[in-house]
């Protein structure tokens, strides 16, 4: 009997028809994925285990690798740096996109094709030409000092990649730029999806447009929020690109994050099992991000 | 309901995002028609015309016409690859049952959020060892796993969706597994399977760290590593370096601009979990 209810409960579960057939259509794909990413990754795992300088014999390291990431300040400060970071490539995108989607609640906007093509362009241009393009705006005789200078704000102007202060906000910057046209794109077609009536009767027990907001958008809003801060959390912290073309991590190590940290370690200094560490790390942190999110935002319906 | 005014700074607020959004587009853009000479680093109409011999300076002095030839090779071979690949798992993972698929299906979803820096280190020495690095195997191969992820996904999202009569139609007229996934379903996706197409075209385009460990001689650079090493030596030469980042974001941006729907579609279906 108990068989038979599981049979049902398994058939109710999953589609189609038992069919054996199915492993072969799926070894193919599944050869070339475990090859080179699954197994690959297990290695990450066992290397973080070792010391390892990529020439010589390994040996066993125990936890000490991961011991290093919370006492030897050099990979310290790469993952708070990429935390810090986060503000300006998820929750600055987010609340601006918000921001917007509050607006457009309001009104029928004519053109939308075309808003939401120029919007998301960031998006699809390679990170490393987004680089070049902002290395030029911020530097000492670029397009920012320019129209600083113009308002008269010349005081304020530096060469904001080389400044200690400066070069992580304005890496952060360039983030905002790249992340903030998906999460408008994402928001306005989540509040075309939201019911009219909504709106109407939100306005008919005389909500202000911040009742409004809160009240209907936000709430309508829960899904796309998830989703933009599970996008721009994700690319956030795997940002190798854009940090190895503006700065390299530099001035010191003022803008090195993980990922720029597992390049630098493994491929230059020679240190492989502490950088396999921070990869795991890093999986680890983005693992944990992600999931918080969707619990947080999304609630416990999944 | 809504005032003229707010109207107004709607569309006001709208356009002044796109201005930013276009701001070091349209940059890099006057930059790579000006002149040579000039120490202008753009945003001014260019002087004395447009200077198209960038274009063919870059081209030739900065070799883009071999890292271009490289990017379209890699990236066919990865796309055509991904979705021949991608098409049969996911036809499997979506129509058919069998002990295990869910934890299989899982187990390409993590791929989703793994990321390369947990990756590049042993796929390096591996691939150093079996002697593929400074090949195009070794670009190809690692980027064609990890679109493997988002291709099996997105392609059993379609399969779950598509019309549970048809295949059993297709199976009364006594089609096979085979027949029905190519002749029926394949057919009848052909938008989600573009979506797939253009999505791992574009990473694979636009892909940087494995190429950069990968590749060290200049026989195998893409485009992306090009531009990179470009910037390294000729950090000067405003114009060129523009002019050969034109060139490198100029197939994408033109797809885009055609098929933007099926971008969006993929990039933001890709995080959504069922």
């Amino acid at each position: 009997m108990k068989a038979t209810a599981l049979t049902r409960a398994y058939r109710r579960r999953a589609p189609g028809e038992p069919r054996a057939i199915g492993y072969v259509y799926i070894l193919p794909a599944l050869i070339v994925y475990a090859a080179f990413l699954l197994y690959p990754f297990g290695q990450s795992v066992w290397l973080s285990s070792q010391h390892w300088d990529g020439l010589t014999v390994a040996t066993p390291a125990g936890f000490d690798n991961y011991r290093a990431l919370f006492s030897d300040a050099s990979l310290r400060a790469p993952f708070l740096h990429a935390l810090l970071l986060l503000v300006f490539y998820a929750a600055l995108p987010v609340a601006i996109g918000l921001l917007l989607a509050a607006l457009m609640s309001r009104a029928r906007i004519r053109g939308m094709t075309f808003f939401r093509t120029v919007l998301f362009l960031p998006q699809v241009l390679a990170l490393i030409v987004v680089g070049v393009a902002w290395r030029s705006i911020l530097a000492p005789d670029g397009l920012l000092n320019d129209a600083l200078r113009a308002v008269g704000l010349g005081g304020l102007a530096r060469p904001w990649l080389g400044d200690y202060t400066w070069a992580l906000p304005a890496v952060g910057v360039v983030g905002t730029w790249v992340g903030t046209g998906l999460c408008m794109v994402l928001f306005l077609a989540g509040v075309q999806r939201i019911p009219r009536e909504l709106y109407e009767a939100a306005r008919m027990d005389g909500a202000g447009p911040l009742r409004e907001f809160l009240t209907v958008t936000l709430p309508g809003l829960r899904p796309q929020i998830a989703v933009a801060l599970t996008l721009t959390i994700v690319a956030g912290l795997r940002n190798f690109d854009l940090i190895y073309i503006t700065t390299s991590g530099g001035p010191g190590n003022a803008t090195s994050v993980p990922a720029y940290e597992v390049y630098h370690r493994a491929f230059e200094t020679n240190q492989v099992g502490s950088a396999a560490a921070v990869g795991v790390a890093l999986t680890v942190l983005i693992f944990v991000l992600t999931v918080t999110v969707s619990r947080l935002v999304e609630g416990r319906r999944a | 309901m809504t005032t003229r005014l707010e109207r107004t700074v709607t569309y006001g607020i709208l356009a002044l995002f796109t201005v930013i959004a276009l701001t070091p587009v349209i940059g890099i853009l006057s930059t790579a028609f000006g002149s040579q000479n000039s120490l202008d680093t753009g945003f001014s109409l260019p002087k004395g015309g447009l200077h198209w011999s960038n274009f063919a300076d870059a081209w030739s002095r900065g070799h883009f016409g071999t890292y271009l030839g490289n990017s379209v090779l890699v990236t066919a071979v990865v796309v055509a690859a991904t979705t021949v690949l991608a098409v049969l798992a996911a036809y499997a993972f979506g129509v058919m049952r069998f002990p295990g698929s869910t934890v299989l299906f899982h187990l390409f979803v993590i791929g989703l959020t793994l990321p390369q820096e947990a990756l590049v280190v042993p796929l390096y020495f591996d691939l150093r060892y079996a002697e593929l690095t400074d090949s195009y195997w070794a670009l190809i191969l690692p980027q064609t796993a990890q679109s493997l992820a988002f291709g099996v996904f997105w392609m059993r999202t379609y399969f779950r969706g598509s019309a549970r009569s048809v295949i059993e139609a297709a199976r009364i007229d006594g089609a096979n597994t085979w027949t029905t996934l190519w002749r029926v379903l394949v057919p009848m996706g052909r938008p989600a399977i573009s979506t797939m197409v253009v999505i791992t075209f574009m990473w694979t385009w636009n892909e940087f760290l494995m190429a950069l460990v990968m590749v060290s001689d200049e026989a195998h650079r893409t485009v992306p590593l090009g531009l990179a090493f470009f910037q390294g030596q000729h950090s000067s030469e405003a114009a060129l370096l523009a002019a050969a980042s034109v060139l490198i974001a100029l197939p994408v941006v033109v797809v885009y601009v055609a098929l933007q729907r099926r971008f969006i579609e993929g990039m933001l279906g890709g995080a959504v979990k069922e």
